[in-house]
């Protein structure tokens, strides 16, 4: 190779055969972007059918469709995918490295993924309709009981769960080898402290989803019993393995937000972040418990006392390092000097309903109220104020704050903080009713439901039309900054922020940190 | 200094007071079923420890909640930059962070006290009075008394709510979906003990008033109890997404005086020896097809449509099997199409309903065939 540097290819093939970090991570955020509509247009057609008691526009068969979908498009599609594309962009440039470690696999792990969805939407257009088992899709009404386009959703899930260990090689190969001279590993952003943390959890748990769909694979076409008990199997193993993937998935996507966030705080209350070293320890404390926690979605499948004992005193420990987590972001706030802009405003939300989401999931630990809990619009409401205020809200907040630096632009403050008010004001107005209905009785995915229950669905519904609406504005935000917003060439856009990214020009070059910086 | 901390507390107080209006206006609302906002403490002692603990960690989250956000809020009030005030730059204190890892713990081991110990109560499945076998279908509920005679009485209960009022044709009903044919009775003041399972996926039997709920798992028999002290009608619903009718397979369960189920029980097994003279009689045509109907619509019509066309399953309407030969349709009636969503009937209607609705299905619809099944013949086919 010689030294000559060159800019991006033109056209198409830039974006096929790219192996920058950000032209890959560009390409991951706008995917993930379009999947959250897709997920979202779903999240809308379940809120219109749950308007009012009765159906009245879709068939139960395809509501169970639209929840499986809404939940695997927004978990796998959206928000997973965006954590990777800011990944993409912050980890190199905040370690002073001037590309990922394995670029070529990065363009591949980015490419495999528009084809798995494809594929996944497909199926709603396959005889016998798209899968309908819920994400979680608990054997055996996702093995002998599924709709053909099952072999189609295992295909899918394989090819997502390949892409996910291709990114988590990657950022940790980049994390430990890439830094510049100086950056110890205690000097490091938190951002990329919780996504090598993260990374590590994601090589560990994705084989493991990748086994329980071979099995379901297996079971549905070669005649073996895995999860069915007629042959000698048991239905119980499958939701074991489910969830052994599935609660560290829900690290998986929590820590990067907690990165993202204890990245803006001290940058906006012009304060260095309280606490940096119990944070990193809080996460791998949390990432440690999430391996031994998993049986707590499953409190009423019979277990043993002792099982449910120990997954209970289990659960509950996760509050300790989630608390310090909390108590740290409050106290870098104390006694700063803060300001707030889209970015913190979006912070704050995330702190504040994050930890409404806390509380409700300490209640949910608690096994024996767990059995009134448990399936219930209560669950509901709590994952969805850990999932959309928790990741989400960081999402976006890491959206307005790093765009500057991105594209050299400035965003418009006033429809940024408008799209914060509006989304805050929608989301609660969603899911707080939903807390309400659940501990009245109502379970989770149903296409109808009791007269007793109809006001504050349609509240709920009304919130969510609401939500869904101010995504459309903050799309609009995003396209007007790129193309027209008012040109920037400060390094460093906001006064208070710290880390290397913002010691690179603004727009950020196509190549940063060819030579690696000195960190002190 | 000391103004700044008379604030604080006034603050703090504030939206202790805020949330303490919100709880109590939950706590009133909660005795009216309509909007209700909180958990039911429901009709039996297991029912009030949960709600009881379930109140005590709301309220634990509640008085954090209000230090953490106080703090938050008083931050967001008074260290902001338009109040020209210079941040500092402390970050870290070694006995401020041991302090918050340590007192949540406390804290903690003060919630796992009682929650182990209701736990432990839910747990103990000794001296139960009787037992009920309860077993998931799509998409209803059968229910097996198990009784120390040897007489053991069972029979389905299956959603109510007509089609009619689930889409919108007619007004619905006070209990819309919480409403079935036939309800489990049980006596007040009595032990009882479900033994869970499933025929096909898996379901969850829930009934939030008796604090029970227990994952219906097929292959495998889970055990609940309950211990009703309240004479009444409770409702619940399946919480397990079980396919298609998830939202429509409620649990209606009937607690009753001793006195009362004892005369009910008593019922139930006369009738059960009335349809075993039922099965030797011979029917005509027109019996056949009334009781035909009736069978067809409680238990075929959500797949097969009203009028035998079809929807999930196949058309019955000109079908090669419902105009084929009669023994091609008995045998997929009683033994269903296996990995199919065609269930096998024979082990959840009787003969005499079976008979009724193959002879309905073979004449109604336009298909008219003319023949006649008799429970007899059933009877005949499942002997082989």
């Amino acid at each position: 190779m010689g030294a000559h540097h060159h800019g991006p290819a033109k056209g198409l093939s830039r974006w096929l055969f790219t192996t920058n970090h950000k032209d890959i991570g560009t390409m991951y955020l706008w995917f993930s972007f379009a999947m959250f509509i897709l997920g979202g247009a779903f999240a809308m057609i379940i809120r219109a059918e749950l308007f009012q008691p009765g159906m009245q526009l879709v068939e139960p068969a395809f509501f169970n469709q639209m929840t499986t979908l809404h939940g695997l498009v927004m978990v796998f599609g959206a928000i997973m995918p965006s954590f990777v594309g800011l990944a993409n962009w912050m980890i190199p440039m905040m370690i002073g490295a001037p590309d990922m470690a394995l670029p070529r696999m990065n363009n591949w792990s980015f490419w495999i993924l528009p084809p798995a969805f494809l594929i996944l939407a497909s199926t709603l257009f396959m005889e016998g309709g798209a899968p309908n088992f819920g994400w979680t899709f608990y054997a055996p009404l996702s093995t002998t009981y599924a709709p053909p386009s099952v072999t189609y959703f295992i295909f899918s899930i394989h090819v997502l769960g390949l892409s996910s260990i291709m990114g988590s090689i990657n950022i940790i190969a980049t994390v430990m080898n890439m830094r510049a001279p100086g950056m110890t590993y205690m000097k490091m952003p938190l951002f990329v402290w919780t996504w090598l943390i993260t990374a590590f959890l994601l090589v560990a748990v994705m084989p493991v989803l990748a086994g329980a769909v071979t099995m379901m694979l297996m079971d549905i076409h070669f005649g073996t019993s895995f999860f069915s008990a007629a042959g000698g199997g048991d239905p119980v193993l499958f939701q074991h393995i489910f969830w052994f993937f599935g609660h560290p998935e829900v690290y998986i996507i929590i820590l990067p937000a907690f990165g993202v966030v204890s990245q803006i705080i001290p940058a906006f209350s012009r304060k260095p972040l309280f606490g940096y070293d119990s944070m990193v320890y809080a996460t791998a404390s949390i990432a440690f418990l999430s391996f031994v926690v998993w049986a707590h979605h499953m409190y009423t499948v019979g277990m043993p006392v002792a099982g449910e004992l120990f997954f209970m005193y289990a659960t509950m420990l996760i509050a300790v390092p989630t608390g310090v987590k909390v108590f740290n972001w409050v106290t870098t706030m104390w006694r700063g000097a803060m300001t707030f802009e889209t970015p913190m405003l979006f912070c704050m939300g995330f702190l504040v309903l994050f930890t409404i989401g806390g509380f409700t999931g300490l209640m949910l630990s608690i096994a024996p109220a767990d059995f009134q809990y448990h399936d219930s619009y209560f669950v509901v409401a709590h994952f969805h104020y850990v999932m959309v205020a928790g990741a989400v809200f960081s999402m976006s907040a890491a959206v307005y704050y790093w765009l500057p630096k991105w594209c050299g632009r400035m965003y418009n403050e006033t429809m940024g903080k408008t799209h914060f008010w509006i989304s805050f004001i929608g989301f609660n107005i969603t899911f707080f009713p939903q807390h309400f209905v659940g501990l009245a009785g109502m379970p989770r995915r149903i296409p109808d439901y009791a007269l007793q229950f109809a006001d504050f669905n349609m509240l709920s519904s009304i919130g969510a039309f609401i939500y869904g609406a101010s995504q459309i504005l903050f799309l609009y935000n995003v396209i007007a900054t790129i193309v027209a917003g008012k040109p920037t060439s400060d390094e460093k856009t906001w006064d208070g922020a710290e880390g290397l990214e913002w010691t690179v020009a603004t727009p950020a070059p196509y190549h940063t940190f060819e030579t690696p910086p000195q960190v002190k | 200094m000391l103004l700044k901390a008379n604030r604080l507390v006034k603050l703090a107080l504030g939206s202790v007071l805020t949330l303490l209006g919100l709880a109590s206006a939950a706590v009133l609302a909660a005795e009216s079923k309509v909007n209700q906002v909180n958990m039911s403490p429901g009709v039996t002692e297991v029912g009030q420890n949960i709600y009881d603990l379930h109140m005590l960690i709301f309220w634990i989250c509640v008085i954090i909640g209000a230090l953490v956000f106080g703090v938050m809020f008083y931050s967001i009030y008074y260290h902001r930059k338009s109040r020209g005030v210079t941040p500092s730059t402390f970050h870290e204190s070694t006995k401020v962070e041991i302090a918050w890892t340590v007192v949540p713990f406390l804290i903690l081991i003060g919630m796992a006290v009682p929650a182990t110990s209701t736990l432990l109560e839910i747990y103990d499945f000794d001296d139960a009075e009787m037992d009920i076998l309860v077993t998931g279908y799509q998409w209803k509920w059968k229910y097996e008394y198990l009784n120390e005679d040897g007489e053991n009485v069972s029979f389905f209960s299956n959603l109510r709510t007509p089609q009619t009022e689930i889409y919108n044709s007619e007004a619905k009903g006070e209990h819309y979906l919480l409403e079935v044919d036939e309800p489990v009775v049980i006596p007040v003041d009595t032990k009882v003990r479900f033994l869970v399972t499933a025929n096909d996926v898996i379901h969850s039997w829930w009934v939030p008033e008796l604090a029970v709920k227990k994952d219906a798992i097929p292959g495998f028999i889970n055990e609940t109890w309950t211990k009703a002290s309240v004479e009444g009608i409770y409702r619940g619903q399946c919480a397990e997404l079980c396919g298609k009718d998830h939202g429509f397979m409620p649990v209606v369960v009937n607690v009753v005086s001793k006195e009362e189920y004892a005369g009910w029980m008593e019922a139930k097994k006369a009738e059960a020896a009335e349809i075993r003279e039922l099965m030797a009689q011979t029917f005509t045509l027109d019996e056949l097809m009334t009781r035909g109907k009736a069978v067809y619509e409680r238990n075929c019509l959500a797949c097969h449509g009203a009028n035998g066309e079809g929807g999930v399953g196949t058309a019955i309407a000109g079908s090669a099997v419902a105009t084929g030969d009669v023994s091609g349709h008995l045998e997929i009636g009683i033994n269903g199409v296996p990995g199919s969503a065609m269930q096998a009937f024979g082990g959840q209607i009787n003969d005499v309903e079976m008979a009724a609705v193959i002879t309905y299905q073979r004449n109604a619809f336009g298909n008219n065939m003319g023949d006649m099944i008799q429970p007899i013949d059933v009877y005949n086919h499942k002997r082989g």
